[in-house]
């Protein structure tokens, strides 16, 4: 065996997974894992872990799967993650902990989120029961949503003997992890709704279907309902549209509402009653990780999918795994483009988008270049679906209906690094509610050091 | 799992459910709606608050019958369960914030077109209940179809009932009942209207032409109704707002209501199909 490479995994053939919903890669088999495992050198600096935002000990877990006790893997990662089958699946380890093995500088890094997968999914079709006798504090926490951040926040804190009830608005537990990111990435039924039942064995009780500001605002819960302490977690769900003309025809999308529909609404299940409809030929706008869910859900649901980005490929901001995946799978790139309207037929329905050509300028104050447009470069993409994936912002639905919490001026919870404290007393946030738009892991980062924050105030 | 408390037929094809929801009827303000959910693979429907009662912890909602979601509801009795209700979402209607001694000076017509009436009872009720009289029209297709009709006579100044084929009431449209007021020598201040959108259109181009402000609560195509995806987004005065969170009620002159019956009709053809599967047809599975 080559140590400079990386243990092959399955996956679905890109032309049959191109017409289901089932999840793409397969995971490694045990013999896979524990062949990959042994590739680890076992770092006594260990620099992956310096590059884990939860600081899970990498090589600690992968040298159990060395030795085929996964058990002992499990519980080594159930020291630090709450969500270990999806983080192994959605980070981006390429930019983490991967970033940093030392085999990746002669060869390839070790399939780290791959293990840390094999080890979750393993745990729980062995039944691996991680739960501990908790001794009760006889003190209760709010948690505002049930996403990445709030998930781990309440997680952490019920570990250390909190009474914890999550309220979420939607109908079902997991934020992201639920509406936005597909099946044939994160499976719902198996991996999602099992880390959900983790969390209620730990004793959270979630409340679906309560919006707060609306149905219970914070203030009602902390004086009426006695709450010691709450986390926000609400998470950054509001979507950005281009402002450019024919943005309200029929067929014109926002990835939110699309991928809402067909993760949440299972609308690509005949029997479930949500529709969508994908038409013929979809374009979906923008580059990012939830650019490529929607043209990828797109294709499966039997339309001609183009992603359409208004910079090169070095610059997309999705995985490139993601990006690989959606080639794979026969999604069309036209880079560099750039609509400027959307074209509308006598009866109000897109039948196509009016773009420019871009080219890349100096570059800006992030270090990219700025794309600009070419003069007398416009065209026209025959399209009958448009799907907007620009971004989110945090919905200020929360701030404006609670006294003293303040925000700043991207409508983000202003909140300490540390700590998640926002400007209100025995209030914390953290995720996409505080940063904006951001990652699973770095979500649950912030849940974790809110957990800790809020365990030390309430012991005081 | 929220259970149904009680169930009346008002009319064929349009019943009245009392719902047990204790957080949203404890904070229901006139003008809001909830989403409800029929079963683990149904699809979210927004509905109006007709009525709260927060003692016993109850939401009442009329719904009228169009569809697969709404069939299927109507195959459900007092003690079953629907899987999710949630809310109150929107905002509340903008009389509530306003000064009840300037609301008093003010002449109010609210102006329902069918079920419609459902969503205009609260904010009636709510003016009442605050020493404050308005006046209704109240339009529908036939006598048959007539709803609520006692129920807003109890709260309201004079309620007009129009039919479109003149079996009960006034016979035309409940624009012709405004306009014959209006010519009577009537004067109104306000009007809101609630109802298709097709009237509340029509209800607009008249009183732009008579000059009274008028207030609309939009009825768009919604998913979460929390503001994440924007598939109820519409045109007000050259502006995107999304009516779950922005509205659902705004200045009626300001609509671009083209746009909004055109959005509205986006999902008919797979609608139909869905209409046509058994277990819609069967009028509901529990």
């Amino acid at each position: 065996m080559d140590r400079m490479k990386r243990t092959p995994i399955k996956e679905q053939e890109p032309k049959v997974r191109a017409a289901n919903f089932e999840e793409v890669c397969l995971g490694y088999t045990v013999e896979e894992a524990v062949a990959e495992a042994s590739r680890c050198l076992n770092c006594k600096n260990k620099p992956c872990t310096s590059k884990c935002p939860v600081s899970i000990d990498i090589p600690e877990f992968i040298s159990h799967i060395k030795e085929s006790n996964f058990e002992e893997a499990a519980k080594a990662l159930d020291k630090y993650t709450a969500l270990p089958a999806v983080c192994g699946r959605v980070c981006p380890q390429e930019l983490q902990c991967e970033s940093k093995c030392v085999l990746g500088i002669k060869g390839e890094a070790v399939a780290i989120g791959k293990l840390e997968r094999f080890v979750a999914d393993w745990a729980r079709e062995n039944d691996v029961d991680l739960t501990k006798e908790i001794e009760k504090k006889g003190k209760t926490v709010a948690v505002i949503g049930s996403g990445p951040a709030g998930i781990t926040c309440a997680g952490e804190l019920a570990k250390m003997g909190y009474d914890v009830t999550i309220f979420e608005a939607l109908h079902e537990a997991g934020g992201v992890l639920q509406y936005g990111i597909p099946e044939f990435r994160l499976p719902k039924d198996t991996v999602v709704k099992h880390e959900i039942n983790n969390l209620k064995k730990l004793g959270v009780k979630i409340e679906t279907n309560v919006v707060v500001g609306k149905t219970v605002k914070i203030d009602e819960l902390m004086n009426d309902e006695k709450f010691d302490a709450v986390f926000i977690g609400s998470g950054a769900g509001l979507p950005k549209f281009m402002g450019i003309p024919g943005e309200n025809l029929n067929g014109v999308f926002s990835a939110n509402e699309f991928l809402t529909r067909n993760n949440l609404m299972k609308a690509f299940k005949s029997e479930y009653k949500t529709p969508i409809r994908p038409g013929q030929c979809v374009a979906v706008v923008g580059g990012g990780n939830v650019a490529m869910d929607a043209v990828r859900t797109a294709l499966r649901l039997g339309a001609e999918a183009h992603i359409v980005y208004r910079r090169s490929e070095a610059e997309l901001p999705a995985r490139v795994e993601e990006v690989h995946h959606a080639k794979e799978e026969g999604v069309i790139f036209d880079l560099l483009v750039n609509p400027i309207e959307i074209l509308g037929d006598e009866k109000g329905w897109v039948k196509g988008m009016k773009c420019v050509r871009m080219e890349l300028g100096e570059p800006d104050e992030s270090g990219r270049r700025r794309p600009q447009a070419v003069k007398g470069s416009e065209f026209i993409i025959d399209c009958d679906t448009v799907i907007m994936s620009l971004g989110t912002s945090p919905n200020p639905l929360i701030p404006a209906t609670t006294e003293g919490l303040e925000t700043n001026k991207y409508k983000c919870i202003v909140a300490e690094e540390e700590t998640g404290l926002t400007s209100k007393e025995r209030v914390y946030a953290g995720g996409d509610a505080v940063t904006g738009a951001a990652t699973v892991i770095l979500a649950m980062e912030a849940g974790k050091k809110a957990a800790k924050a809020i365990d030390e105030q309430l012991s005081k | 799992m929220y259970k149904i408390l009680e169930k009346k037929v008002l009319a064929p094809s349009i019943f009245m459910m009392k719902i047990l929801a204790p957080r949203v009827a404890k904070a229901a303000m006139p003008g809001q709606f909830i989403i409800l959910r029929v079963d683990e693979k149904g699809e979210r429907i927004p509905l109006t608050v007709c009525d709260t009662d927060a003692n016993e912890g109850s939401v009442t909602i009329v719904v009228q019958t169009i569809g697969c979601s709404t069939r299927q509801m109507e195959g459900y009795e007092a003690g079953d369960f629907f899987y999710d209700f949630v809310g109150p979402l929107g905002v509340e209607s903008e009389l509530i914030s306003e000064d009840k001694d300037e609301l008093k000076k003010l002449k109010i017509m609210f102006i329902s077109g069918g079920v419609g009436a459902a969503p205009v009872y609260p904010q009636v009720k709510w003016l009442h209940e605050n020493g404050i009289k308005a006046d209704v029209i109240m339009g529908f297709k036939n006598k048959e179809m007539v709803i609520l009709e006692e129920e807003m006579k109890s709260v309201s100044n004079n309620v007009y009932v129009a039919t479109d084929d003149g079996s009960y009431g006034f016979k035309g449209m409940v624009t012709n009942q405004l306009q014959a007021l209006v010519d009577e020598g009537n004067h109104y201040d306000l009007v809101v209207a609630i109802g298709p959108m097709i009237m509340m259109k029509f209800v607009c181009k008249l009183t732009e032409q008579l000059g009274i402000k008028t207030v609309v609560s939009m009825n768009p195509i919604m998913v979460d109704g929390t503001g994440m995806c924007g598939a109820c987004r519409i045109t007000v005065d050259g502006e995107t707002k999304f009516a779950c969170v922005d509205g659902p009620e705004f200045d009626g002159h300001k609509v671009n209501f083209d746009e909004a019956l055109n959005r509205s009709t986006m999902y008919k053809a797979e609608e139909a199909v869905k209409n046509t599967e058994t277990y819609c047809a069967a009028g509901g599975i529990k």
